[in-house]
């Protein structure tokens, strides 16, 4: 299954950070930001042209490895564990960007930086409680783009004056 | 009105991007802002507040577990928006201490029923990271609903979420289980992934109980072209493949087709990964397996390198010829500039490490420790002394040559391995009687070199030449040289208690000079002046070393300083007499020969389970469980032993265990029986009983005082008479010198205490195999029942399943459960199964085999 996935930039400061490994999610906040900060130090130590991948038992535990892509100022990392393969999660990093690309149009930091729910929508379509559910771009856009819609829908009730609508939003 | 006032996260992320006040205060304005607003009714504003915490949760790391209330609140609105950030805040913050958690159950089952399926799959989503026990328990059927649900998107969500509802309430198995091997059948490719995920995981935990599903497997194997399914089920057939080795016969062929036919990489890595690890008898399948690593070694993509060298490396124990054949890519990859590839390279190069060859690929493994970084240099230095010492070192023939190997890998500059390598020093100088002459050449070499007293590394690489160096001067060539490098004044860099042990090298030197010395003056008439001379230099240079020791700020250091000193102001007084001492009344005569007696008794390694191989005397009880001490010890003084000495360590020589020994021999006098020494304890105790930790069961400070350790003194002597057994080695070219062996008992006794534990972690899985097991074989019988109702094949099956199950155990027989008797006695099946199922031998029907 897949342990994490993250996105921080090339100062260390992540943009996102998802943990679906059941004993990582029940540590605190702290410890789950001090994981982040791990990864960045090992990360920002490798040099270019090496492989993508690495052994991270000692921050997430025993069979872990890491796959990791540089974007222009972004690390893209996957943690996941031995019932994975490892140029397949290369290829997820490739799925997820490809994604994102179509999502925003030449995607950069800054869009990443500031749709953070939009972000997580495109993540949950493609990785779901640990596993992999979907791994072709067009069929996550389509999803994503059916739930912005009923989005948006919900949104224009809003229109409705307010007591109306603060007194049917209650239980 | 507020929300129109209220900032939503966008203009929440720019002020924190365009802020000048500093992080910490931003944050915490802005959470101030948050906690006013989200207490609002209205549920815009607070979802909207809610939005902005979980942002700032995930991002920066705030605490949001305050607002779990509140993010039930926002869940329960209509609108989807809502339902999305509330579900969001839920699944980031929730965990199993949270105290809401209880309330959410009705609110995820409304929406896990809901028609539009975006909310379902929010459910679902929240479902499977946050799920407990009881929410499992209550939604399984729900899930059993949605996994049969007409929209794909839907199913492909359901069956997500199974793995985590099964991991926590395993008996969800006997409801979802059919629905997800019927998914199986699916045309979507989509959903089968997903299916073929959860069995890969489920396969990993427990791989018996998805044996039977292998026909299944199988047929999509051959069938499907899509690369993740297949790489999936790889994964599943790699480890029932481990379990029923027969499998492995009929698999290897699809999976040799893949691999030949097949452009993806990562399917021809997946497929070489499961013949080298699972199907390595299959001669044919591991040959195509080793040319594809041979294809990814030569190509230019670090990627592909790595992964090729991980795979030869997953094949080296029982493959070795494959790595033969790959040597010189080996090698290459050796000064490769990815460490991932390189570190790949070396523990390939030690599994190529035979008796011949170890020289030849030792130094070539000094010459790049010596050109690398400091990380890959040490990995060298660690994996080659591992390798070295498997086994007291049983690779190494030439152990003149490994000593000087050692010797050299102190030098390396990054060295930080110095324990490993004091450690060899020393066990070397113990088994090894042959390597002793060259052990102290290489010891003195290391000692009298000043530059490498500064480096802390290799200070306990010192303390082992040190010793070395002072328990075997016998073999020195000059001693004088080797105590001036002993006591040369940078030695005032090491710390005191390596300190300690170069006066105690210093004391043996001296002893044994003087022995010499005055037995070459009783057997000659007339000393020579030389010898005279020399000697009395000697003990000069000893005492001007030393003397300013005796002063030292460290008690070991300034004890045994003193000892030294005490001995020489004894010693010279006899020197000085020039006359000849024919009689050997003279008292440095005596206690020199008797030093050197205590020095010359020889030091062995000692068995890792040396202490069982001790009798228990009579008398004696070894309990574990001091709560039991009331019924034992009464009113005596019986001395009660706890079980808590740990077997791990090894061989290990401390120079304490010769201190023991001198004072026993110094003290043999006056060494008190164990009955006495216990009755002072307990009077020790009555005195100054605060001092002491309070016994477990409040035990009446009375004669019941446990004595928890018989005196070290005589659990020394015993451990050090222990027989040693050399074993001698077949002989060689050159004869290979005799290495002390001792049968390693202790590593069994490790290996069970290890094994007990993994037992007891297992039977958390158990329960959900056994249901998974359980709800298969009703799952098959039903099936075959269905399928080929009135069929002649169903009888002939039935009756070779009974054929087979006759020699089995009875019990067994009863886990055959027919359908109508799932029912009864739950309990009893259970214990049934408990017993059963470590043995149990899931049949295969015969059409796959």
């Amino acid at each position: 299954m897949i342990k994490a996935v993250m996105m921080m930039n090339t100062q260390g400061k992540p943009r996102l950070a998802k943990f679906y490994d059941f004993l990582v999610r029940c540590l605190p906040v702290e410890k789950q930001q001090e994981l982040i900060r791990g990864v960045f130090s090992v990360l920002s130590s490798r040099p270019e042209n090496v492989s993508n991948f690495l052994e991270i038992d000692s921050l997430f535990g025993p069979d872990s490895r890491l796959v990791y892509k540089h974007y222009a100022t972004l690390y893209f990392v996957l943690v996941f564990d031995g019932s994975e393969n490892e140029l397949a999660m290369l290829d997820l990093i490739q799925v997820l960007v490809e994604t994102l690309d179509k999502c925003f149009s030449n995607v950069c930091e800054l869009d990443i930086v500031f749709n953070y729910s939009k972000m997580h929508t495109v993540l949950d379509e493609i990785v779901f409680g640990g596993q992999v559910l979907e791994t072709r771009s067009d069929e996550v856009m389509k999803a994503v783009e059916e739930i912005s819609k009923s989005e948006a829908a919900s949104n224009s009730i809003s229109l409705v004056p307010k007591s109306v609508s603060g007194w049917r939003g209650g239980r | 009105m507020d929300n129109l006032f209220q900032r939503s996260l966008e203009d929440l992320i720019k002020g924190f991007r365009l802020q000048l006040l500093g992080d910490s205060s931003f944050i915490s304005r802005a959470l101030e802002e948050i906690r006013r607003e989200i207490k609002a009714t209205d549920l815009s504003t607070k979802s909207t507040a809610l939005h902005k915490l979980s942002y700032l949760a995930a991002i920066h790391g705030v605490d949001m577990s305050w607002a779990a209330f509140h993010a039930l609140e926002v869940v329960s609105s209509s609108r989807f928006h809502h339902k999305r950030i509330g579900y969001q805040a839920i699944t980031q913050s929730f965990h199993d201490q949270t105290s809401v958690l209880l309330l959410i159950t009705n609110q995820l089952r409304k929406d896990l029923n809901s028609v539009n399926e975006y909310e379902v799959s929010l459910a679902l989503e929240c479902l499977s990271r946050i799920g407990t026990r009881d929410l499992a328990r209550d939604l399984s059927p729900e899930v059993f609903t949605l996994l049969g649900s007409s929209k794909s998107f839907v199913r492909k969500k359901a069956t997500g979420v199974v793995l985590r509802v099964f991991d926590k309430y395993p008996d969800a198995v006997k409801v979802c289980f059919k629905r997800l091997v019927e998914n199986l059948e699916t045309s979507d490719p989509q959903i089968l992934s997903a299916v073929v995920g959860v069995f890969c995981e489920l396969a990993s935990k427990d791989p018996t109980s998805c044996l039977p599903l292998a026909p299944e497997f199988f047929k999509i194997l051959v069938d499907s072209r899509n690369n993740w399914v297949l790489i999936k089920l790889l994964k599943i057939f790699s480890k029932l493949a481990s379990v029923e080795p027969r499998l492995g016969r009929k698999v290897a062929e699809p999976i040799c087709e893949h691999m030949k036919r097949t452009v993806a990489k990562s399917l021809v890595f997946e497929c070489v990964r499961t013949v080298v690890s699972s199907l390595s008898d299959h001669e044919a399948a591991v040959k195509l397996a080793v040319a594809k690593i041979r294809e990814f070694l030569v190509e230019d993509d670090p990627n592909l390198k790595y992964l090729g060298l991980h795979a030869l490396s997953i094949a080296a124990p029982k493959h070795l010829w494959a790595v033969l054949e790959n040597k010189e890519a080996v090698v290459k990859a050796l000064s490769d500039e990815d460490p991932n590839v390189k570190l790949e390279a070396l523990h390939l190069l030690m599994a190529m490490v035979t008796e011949d060859n170890v020289s030849e690929i030792s130094r070539i493994l000094m010459n790049y420790a010596l050109k690398s970084d400091p990380l890959f240099c040490n990995e060298i230095i660690i994996s080659v002394l591992s390798v070295c010492s498997r086994n007291a070192y049983e690779i190494i023939v030439d152990f003149d040559w490994y000593v000087s190997l050692l010797g050299e890998m102190a030098r390396i500059p990054h060295c930080q391995r110095g324990e490993e390598i004091e450690h060899q020093l020393i066990d070397i100088g113990m088994r090894v009687r042959d390597a002793r002459p060259q052990l102290v050449r290489v010891s003195w070499a290391l000692l009298i070199d000043p530059a490498l007293l500064g480096n802390m590394f290799l200070h306990p690489i010192l303390s082992a030449a040190s010793w070395v160096s002072g328990e075997y001067v016998e073999f020195a060539k000059n001693p004088y040289e080797l105590v001036e490098a002993l006591v040369q004044p940078r030695t005032d860099l090491l710390p005191p208690y390596i300190r300690a042990i170069y006066i105690h090298s210093v004391f043996k030197v001296l002893v044994f000079c003087l022995r010499s010395y005055f037995s070459a003056q009783e057997s000659s008439s007339g000393s020579s002046s030389t010898v005279y001379e020399s000697i009395l230099n000697l003990v000069n240079v000893i005492e001007i070393g030393v003397w300013p020791l005796s002063g030292a700020y460290d008690v070991e250091v300034q004890e045994r300083a003193k000892n030294v000193l005490g001995f020489i102001g004894m010693a010279k007084q006899d020197i000085a007499k020039k006359v000849n001492l024919q009689d050997n009344e003279a008292e440095a005569c005596r206690v020199t020969a008797f030093m050197e007696d205590a020095f010359s008794e020889e030091l062995g390694p000692i068995s890792a389970n040396a202490r069982e191989k001790v009798c228990v005397p009579d008398g004696l009880e070894l309990e574990e469980n001091l709560g039991d001490l009331e019924e034992i010890c009464g009113k005596f003084l019986k001395p009660v032993e706890s079980d808590s000495v740990s077997c791990t360590d090894k061989i290990t020589f401390s120079v304490s265990n010769l201190r023991i020994r001198d004072q026993q021999e110094a003290s043999s006098s006056t060494s008190l029986p164990p009955k006495e020494s216990s009755s002072l304890l307990a009077e020790h105790r009555k005195r100054h009983g605060m001092y002491y930790l309070t016994s477990e069961k409040n035990d009446p400070d009375s004669n019941g005082t446990p004595n928890d350790y018989p005196p070290a003194n005589d659990l020394a002597s015993e451990i050090l008479l222990d027989p040693l057994d050399p074993k001698r080695k077949a002989k060689h070219r050159k004869s290979r010198p005799v290495v002390v062996k001792l049968d390693e008992g202790g590593e069994s006794r490790i290996t069970t205490s290890q094994a007990k534990t993994k037992q007891e972690s297992v039977t958390d899985d158990e329960s959900l195999s056994r249901d998974i097991q359980s709800a298969l074989l009703v799952n098959k019988k039903g099936k075959e029942r269905e399928k080929c109702e009135g069929n002649s094949n169903l009888v002939v099956q039935e009756e070779e399943t009974s054929r087979i199950e006759k020699p089995q155990n009875s019990e067994k027989k009863k886990k055959k459960k027919k359908n109508g008797e799932r029912t009864s006695g739950k309990h009893r099946s259970r214990r049934r199964s408990e017993v059963a199922s470590s043995s149990e031998q899931v049949e295969i029907p015969d059409l796959l085999l």
